[in-house]
């Protein structure tokens, strides 16, 4: 039984897909910058052109701008798509991930100063 | 291979000695439980209800009924768990100079199983019933966005606490508190079933909630009726969202700590060991991560249901809307600051001790601007004092305190003196009794006859309520004393003869809440006995918001045609301009078929779930291969809908046509009139 069979309101069931597919264009684009992405710390690493911490840094940069770059591209979160909820998923996604990892870091960087055995008794207080 | 081999590769760790055939306490229950289940099993056969159990019920899914199942399932959880909780005041009542009445290692598992049921089988089931079934009518919809997702959530819930009501007869239930904390956990310390017990049954529950918050998100997101804008959303829906998207997110957290903490336990991984490189302290930062967040869970639907009651029996628009949904999401992304609150004293450094104790006491802010909000719509209000309405008063004033104690723990010198004490657990009860339960209380006294056409009976609701709040206060209020002098949390005995008046007071209170659940349950026998006298029309409260438009109990299309909004309180608006239901032009109505799949995908769950805890490596394989099978097959199952045909939409709105005469109301206009919102 198909929808087509009956005069049903569709406005009620379509839920206002408003979800973009992408464009070859997008995907092009987004495939040329994530080779460009990935080939720059691959040469990075095997030449050695760099300090070993200029490197990691780069990497990690190169490696945000990258998840940035198939968020847009191939996941088409932009400001317009699902009305803007995508945008608001992934942003508050964001904001969660960080504040589990950052405070896990810092909550666990205290306890394992403060509380080693044989440690003594004063705590960091100083530190970040 | 000898018959022990044999036994052993059948029933895995499973002997004749997990049953607890030599403890009296368990063996009395038993019989009293397998009596009465027995006697159930029996009525359904005499009175031939399987068939329509099974069909109308257990395959359904209409968001009605799943809602009001996921209450039933709360409701006699909290039998459980209340007797765990009058089995503990009796304990603490008469253990001084002697070791009372329990065990040792059966009195931890009851304080386990106490808190465990109260949140993941209490408040959970019956804070998503209340959305499940209130939510998609207020938005004008017609189900949730995913009916069959909604199903399989509730029956995963169910599957869990299933296991965790099996653990009370077969083998033990976990004593490492509700979180399951290690390193009581860890396999070395706790060999048993018990933690076993506990991850199992909270993984398969957290999967269902997980699942239905989805459900909910997307849900208000993409299936609200024309018109109806974010903000002109009724702050139920909005507090209903903001409690799922932190479900969302939170619960991944959880799974992945008890995850983590079945490898340790069935693999002899470390994550949270004191061996090579694990750290117990990390389970506690994750837990945590999930826990506290999780308070808001259950919370800020509960303030939806506050606002919706106080909004409706003062007759007037809620004071402050705008600032009611800034505050909702301000908590929202607040809960998310202050876990470790819960662990002060485990050994961080002052910096970080001041950031999270700061960050609990601003949340405290909107959660004080929702109170004067509140005020501020009763002020002036002509103020009807039916059920639900004293529920919100006795909320307000029961509720202020436990957020006073509040922020009195969120100060970090102040949490090293209280922490662990039973100024906490008398704090957080006060908090959950006091705000979260009394406020379901209130949701179900308010929406039961939207749900089945008829109030509930007021003497008994009476009963109900003077024994929750008269209650709460004597049995609270001595364990406040006791722990602001020091008693420590989960003692078995006390030395001190000093402290037993307190404990003695204590367990006259919980008597007092247990007259207050019998009232409870009295209510609903006296009411479905009386149903034809308590019969009211479909908006017997004078409602504002758009679940008092359709017809109580609402047909399972909800909506014969889509409201569409103009106002915040969009029935009221309607009302004002004299909305007449449509009598004809009806179409037909496309609906979700039953299905089965979630029952027997959740009873494969439970199933996996028993042998994976027994070690019944053949029954766990056959269950996952079975949920395999079950789920894929289910994909193929292409009959999941059907149409309304429009003479049955024409038949059962004229059924309800024309609709009984308004409720006699001395002391307010004609509904029809608008009363407030001047």
């Amino acid at each position: 039984m198909s929808a087509s069979d009956h005069p049903v309101d569709h406005d009620v069931h379509s839920h206002g897909d408003t979800h973009g597919h992408g464009t070859m264009r997008s995907y092009v684009v987004g495939f040329l910058l994530s080779a460009v992405l990935t080939a720059i710390p691959f040469w990075l690493v095997m030449t050695g052109a760099l300090q070993p911490g200029a490197t990691a840094a780069l990497v990690i940069g190169l490696a945000i701008a990258q998840i940035l770059v198939h968020t847009v591209c191939f996941l088409h979160v932009n400001t317009s798509s699902e009305g803007g909820w995508t945008l608001v998923a992934y942003v508050f996604t964001g904001v969660i991930v960080f504040i589990t990892i950052a405070g896990s870091v810092w909550i666990m960087y205290h306890l394992n100063t403060n509380m080693m055995p044989g440690m003594p008794t004063g705590q960091v207080s100083g530190t970040p | 291979m000898t018959i022990e081999h044999i036994a052993k590769i059948i029933f895995g760790r499973l002997t004749l000695e997990s049953f607890p055939i030599h403890e009296p306490i368990l063996l009395g229950t038993f019989a009293v439980v397998a009596l009465g289940g027995l006697g159930v099993v029996g009525a359904i056969t005499k009175f031939k209800l399987w068939g329509w159990l099974w069909r109308e019920w257990f395959t359904t899914v209409d968001h009605k009924k799943i809602g009001i199942m996921y209450i039933i399932l709360g409701t006699i959880m909290l039998l459980r768990g209340f007797a765990d909780a009058l089995m503990m005041r009796a304990q603490q009542a008469i253990a001084f100079g002697n070791e009372g009445y329990l065990p040792a290692h059966h009195f931890d598992q009851v304080f386990t199983a106490h808190g465990t049921i109260m949140i993941f089988f209490v408040a959970i089931p019956l804070v998503s019933g209340i959305i499940n079934f209130v939510m998609p009518l207020q938005i004008g919809a017609r189900d949730v966005a995913f009916p069959y997702l909604n199903s399989l959530s509730f029956w995963l819930t169910a599957a869990g606490a299933a296991l965790v009501m099996a653990s009370l007869f077969i083998g033990e239930f976990s004593t490492a508190g509700w979180l399951n904390y290690v390193p009581v956990s860890n396999l070395q310390n706790s060999p048993g079933v018990g933690p076993d017990y506990y991850l199992w049954a909270l993984q398969i529950a957290g999967v269902g909630t997980s699942l239905s918050a989805i459900n909910m998100v997307t849900t208000i997101i993409k299936m609200r009726a024309p018109g109806m804008t974010m903000m002109k959303m009724p702050v139920f829906c909005w507090t209903a969202l903001c409690s799922q998207v932190l479900a969302v997110a939170i619960f991944p957290i959880l799974t992945a700590a008890f995850a983590m903490l079945m490898l340790d336990r069935y693999l002899g991984f470390n994550f949270f060991t004191n061996d090579l490189g694990g750290n117990p302290m990390m389970y506690w930062n994750l837990v945590w991560i999930w826990g506290h967040p999780e308070v808001y869970v259950l919370i800020l639907p509960v303030f939806g249901i506050y606002s919706e009651v106080t909004s409706t029996f003062t007759g007037k628009r809620l004071f402050g809307y705008s600032s009611m949904v800034y505050a909702t999401v301000v908590i929202t992304i607040l809960s998310y600051l202050v876990w470790l609150h819960h662990f002060f004293t485990m050994g961080s450094g002052a910096s970080v001790n001041s950031f999270f104790g700061i960050a609990t006491m601003v949340i405290s802010i909107p959660t004080g601007a929702k109170i004067f909000n509140w005020l501020f719509t009763m002020y002036r209000g002509s103020i009807r004092f039916d059920l639900p309405m004293m529920w919100v008063v006795a909320f307000m004033l029961t509720f202020v305190v436990g957020g006073m104690t509040g922020v009195l723990l969120a100060v970090p010198p102040a949490d090293f003196v209280l922490h662990n004490s039973l100024f906490l657990v008398a704090h957080f009860h006060n908090v959950i009794i006091g705000g979260v339960v009394f406020g379901l209380f209130a949701g179900i006294e308010y929406w039961f006859p939207k749900a089945f056409g008829f109030k509930l009976n007021e003497f008994w609701g009476k009963v109900h309520f003077w024994g929750w709040v008269i209650g709460y206060w004597v049995a609270w209020t001595p364990i406040y004393i006791v722990g602001l002098m020091g008693t420590t949390r989960r003692m078995r005995y006390l030395e001190d003869p000093t402290l037993q008046p307190y404990f003695v007071i204590a367990a006259i209170g919980a008597v007092i809440i247990l007259i207050g659940i019998i009232g409870f349950l009295i209510g609903f026998v006296v009411s479905i006995r009386d149903r034809e006298k308590l019969k009211v029309g479909n908006d017997p409260w004078d409602g504002r918001t758009l679940e008092w438009s359709t017809t109580s109990p609402p047909p399972a299309y909800n909506f014969a045609f889509t409201p569409v909004v103009h106002d915040l309180d969009a029935w009221y608006d309607m009302k004002c301009r004299g909305y007449e239901r449509p009598s004809g032009g009806f179409k037909p109505i496309h609906m979700p078929r039953n299905t089965g799949a979630g029952v027997i995908l959740s009873g494969l769950a439970a199933v996996l779930g028993f042998a994976m805890i027994w070690y019944m490596w053949w029954l766990a394989a056959l269950a996952f291969l079975g949920l395999l099978v079950v789920a894929i097959g289910h994909t193929f199952n292409y009959d999941r809908d059907y149409y309304i045909p429009a003479e049955e939409v024409e038949r059962i709105e004229a059924g309800h046509r024309p609709p009984p005469p308004p409720e006699p109301r001395p002391d307010h206009g004609p509904a029809l009139e608008p009363a407030g919102a001047k």
